[in-house]
């Protein structure tokens, strides 16, 4: 008797926190600092979500390092930019997915943050071309062909359709995936150079090249554009170099800026773009509340007409099953979607299921002349595996769509996932709170 | 009350609803949206139901270069047809805008864009490859799941191919009536039509499970009884909690999303209605019956029920 007490204590204080956090008021909890809030998913509260794939040619091996780094530029640039909250993620092994939520202008953002800034270090030979900065020079890093030796400006055909001069390829070195730190030096007064440091497997690559190629320029290019084209005057083996040009300050630290942040380690393209107008989103959401309401009094009602008593109290356990996972939801904080929405729906009605087996089994027993805690305990221990294995079985689909989610930045189906994976938590256990 | 008597006429319902389905999914094929199809929807809100003509839509369009162009009109929540619905191939942000600067200079109104998704071909192709994948592996762990689970009983292996026949029965159920609703209500079949097959399944399992688990209990009880009675008894003991389950609590959550989720959750909740409502009648109908079959082994007697039962 005493146990049942403390246990009502403890139940009583649980409840109490858990409806404190789900307030909207609430927003911080004190002593820890962490942050409270409801997070709305695109689908509820309108923007755009864009899914951005690596650009290289196939059997190109991509890096999940690499594609980590593209995904900082791009937050970075984004923020950047003054757009606010935005996510990029690594979806699967070559996908970026960003959101954008409540984004207006999302043409233009998309448009500037997708500009590749792939930096390549470029072997032009001995410059027979007379590349200036801001020449386009086209290199083999995104083609399967890869060029071995610079080609002479006599080499070239000409194409037959146009009658032109065919573009000189180049042989790209290394690109900026193999940058480690950059920094703006000024050696004498007013000259400016930029010194970087590399990866250890940049610096092996870099040795090679350097030692092989005295004499020579390696061309700076950005977005297929020269930057400069600074000779090697003497083999870099250390893994740290210098560029040097007529910069001034500004120019410097650009160049930095852009060498340190810039240059995305992967060319990107866009190959899916959602955008759900807020107004529509507001609309959901609305009316998905409505409907879960209303879904939500019919099934309370019905236990309550059905089974009674112990109706009423699988409705109350049902409540703070649902209050819970709010709560839940508000601390992780999991992202609420549309399907999301739905899922939390059917959890709950699914969650009433072990309550009805239950129910179910103890009218039976009762049927069968057991007194009424004997039914209560046979009811709950027969119903038992069905309720186990059933809820593992939705938990298999469930973390197959969690997978399927993932890979392909299909948030919205993983919100439907996450929210029906509570269905595992399933409050077979609440009757026993109620002390029945 | 005997269920297993007409259990033929139950496999016949079932089949001449998917039938109806394949044959439309033979003749239209499936209603792919472009998720998995690939391409671009452009969903535009007027402020008013003056909207552009197809022709004119399709003109624009053309400038761009896009020939597969497919216009609609739609109902707004207020009951007026100002939405506009574009299909077409695959396009970017950039001439989206151009596109709806363009339709905005052709009716000198505000159009809001209530949805825009498009989606390159590599994407939409992987996305299929991966939901195929998706539901064989599903389909997979669950055999493999209910036969360990029911490993403590003779031909549990039974158990688990009845029970993905079972299933199999509700995926052709929701595979079908999305068919249908893509011939009678343009439904598409998209990635929120994944996962409400993906559920169907997990809670159809679910369902196969609670029939199963009593007459694996039972038939520790009764062992002397015929298998086909102690599979009736099984069903009619399990029925008041299934009806109670999935009609009273599931499908009543279901029945409000579709009447008043609004329009982007109608088809989802629909679906799900059905799916989970095919779940509990193929346990009954199908999956439990298909035990009795393989136990009688009736397709030795050219699927003729042994005349010894009796209700």
């Amino acid at each position: 008797m005493k146990r049942r007490y403390t246990n009502l204590i403890l139940i009583l204080v649980l409840l109490a926190a858990v409806i404190w956090i789900d307030l909207p008021s609430t927003s911080q909890i004190p002593l820890i600092n962490k942050s409270i809030s409801t997070v709305l998913g695109l689908d509820l509260r309108g923007g755009m979500q864009v899914i951005l794939k690596a650009d290289l040619p196939e059997g190109s091996e991509i890096t999940s390092e690499s594609l980590q780094v593209a995904r900082q530029i791009l937050e970075n640039r984004s923020n950047g930019l003054g757009v606010s909250e935005v996510v990029f993620q690594v979806a699967g092994s070559n996908r970026i997915v960003g959101e954008f939520p409540g984004a207006s202008n999302a043409e233009d953002v998309i448009e500037q943050i997708k500009q590749t800034g792939v930096l390549e270090f470029v072997d032009i030979g001995d410059n027979l071309y007379n590349f200036l900065p801001g020449d386009e020079i086209i290199t083999d890093f995104a083609s399967t062909t890869k060029v071995t030796a610079v080609p002479s400006p006599d080499s070239l055909g000409t194409d037959p359709d146009t009658g032109e001069t065919e573009k000189p390829v180049f042989h790209t070195v290394m690109t900026g995936i193999d940058l480690k730190g950059i920094g703006v030096n000024s050696p004498i007064a007013n000259t400016y150079e930029i010194n970087f440091e590399l990866t250890s497997a940049g610096r092996d690559i870099f040795a090679e090249h350097t030692s092989n190629n005295i004499g020579k320029f390696l061309a700076i290019v950005l977005d297929n554009k020269l930057i400069s084209a600074p000779t090697i005057s003497t083999a870099i083996t250390e893994g740290t170099g210098t560029i040097t040009g007529s910069f001034t300050i500004d120019e410097a630290n650009a160049l930095a800026v852009q060498l340190r942040y810039g240059s995305l380690p992967i060319p990107l393209v866009v190959e899916q773009i959602r955008v759900i107008g807020p107004t529509l989103g507001q609309d959901s959401l609305e009316k998905s509340l409505i409907a879960g309401l209303v879904g939500f009094i019919l099934v309370a009602l019905f236990m309550a007409i059905f089974y009674k008593v112990p109706g009423i109290l699988a409705d109350f356990s049902i409540i703070i099953y649902a209050l819970i996972t709010f709560a839940l939801f508000r601390l992780i904080p999991v992202t609420l979607t549309l399907p999301g929405i739905a899922g939390f729906l059917l959890s709950t009605g699914s969650a009433l299921d072990a309550n009805i087996l239950i129910f179910e089994r103890l009218k039976e027993e009762l049927r069968n002349g057991r007194t009424l805690s004997q039914a209560i305990e046979l009811g709950w221990k027969r119903a038992w595996p069905s309720i186990r294995d059933s809820n593992i079985a939705t938990l298999i689909t469930c973390s197959i769509l969690f997978w399927f989610g993932s890979t392909f930045g299909a948030s919205f189906v993983k919100g439907f996932a996450i929210t029906l994976v509570d269905v595992i938590k399933h409050p077979e256990n609440h009757l026993k709170w109620f002390g029945i | 009350m005997n269920i297993l008597g007409k259990r033929y006429l139950f496999f016949v319902i079932s089949t001449v609803f998917i039938l109806v389905g394949l044959a439309i999914i033979v003749v239209d094929g499936l209603p792919l949206a472009v998720d998995f199809k690939g391409g671009t929807l452009l969903e535009l809100q007027y402020s008013s139901p003056n909207l552009p003509g197809t022709e004119e839509v399709i003109a624009i369009y053309k400038d761009y270069n896009f020939e597969e162009v497919s216009v609609q009109t739609a109902v707004d929540t207020s009951g007026q047809r100002t939405i506009l619905v574009i299909r077409s191939p695959f396009m970017d942000e950039q001439v989206k805008g151009d596109i709806v600067t363009q339709l905005e200079a052709k009716t000198n109104g505000q159009i809001t864009v209530n949805q825009f998704e498009s989606v390159g071909p590599i994407i939409a192709e992987q996305v299929t490859q991966r939901a195929a994948v998706a539901v064989g592996i599903a389909a997979l762990a669950v055999v493999i799941y209910i036969t360990f689970a029911f490993r403590g009983i003779t031909n549990a292996f039974r158990y688990g191919i009845c029970g993905i026949l079972a299933m199999m029965h509700d995926v052709l159920i929701v595979v079908s009536l999305s068919a249908i609703g893509g011939k009678l209500f343009g439904w598409q079949v998209d990635s929120m039509f994944l996962t409400a097959l993906l559920t169907v399944i997990g809670f159809s399992v679910q369902d196969k499970i609670v029939v199963f688990d009593r007459i694996r209990e039972n038939s520790t009880i009764f062992r002397k009884l015929q298998f086909e009675k102690l599979v009736n008894h099984s069903i009619i003991q399990t029925l008041q909690r299934s009806i109670n389950t999935q009609l009273m609590t599931v499908e009543f959550m279901l029945l409000a999303l579709a009447l008043f989720g609004g329009i982007t959750l109608r088809e989802f909740a629909v679906i799900l209605l059905v799916g989970l409502f095919s779940g509990t009648y193929s346990s009954i109908f199908i999956a439990a019956p298909l035990l009795v079959v393989w136990e009688n082994k009736e397709w030795k007697n050219w699927f003729k029920k042994k005349e010894t039962v009796a209700g």
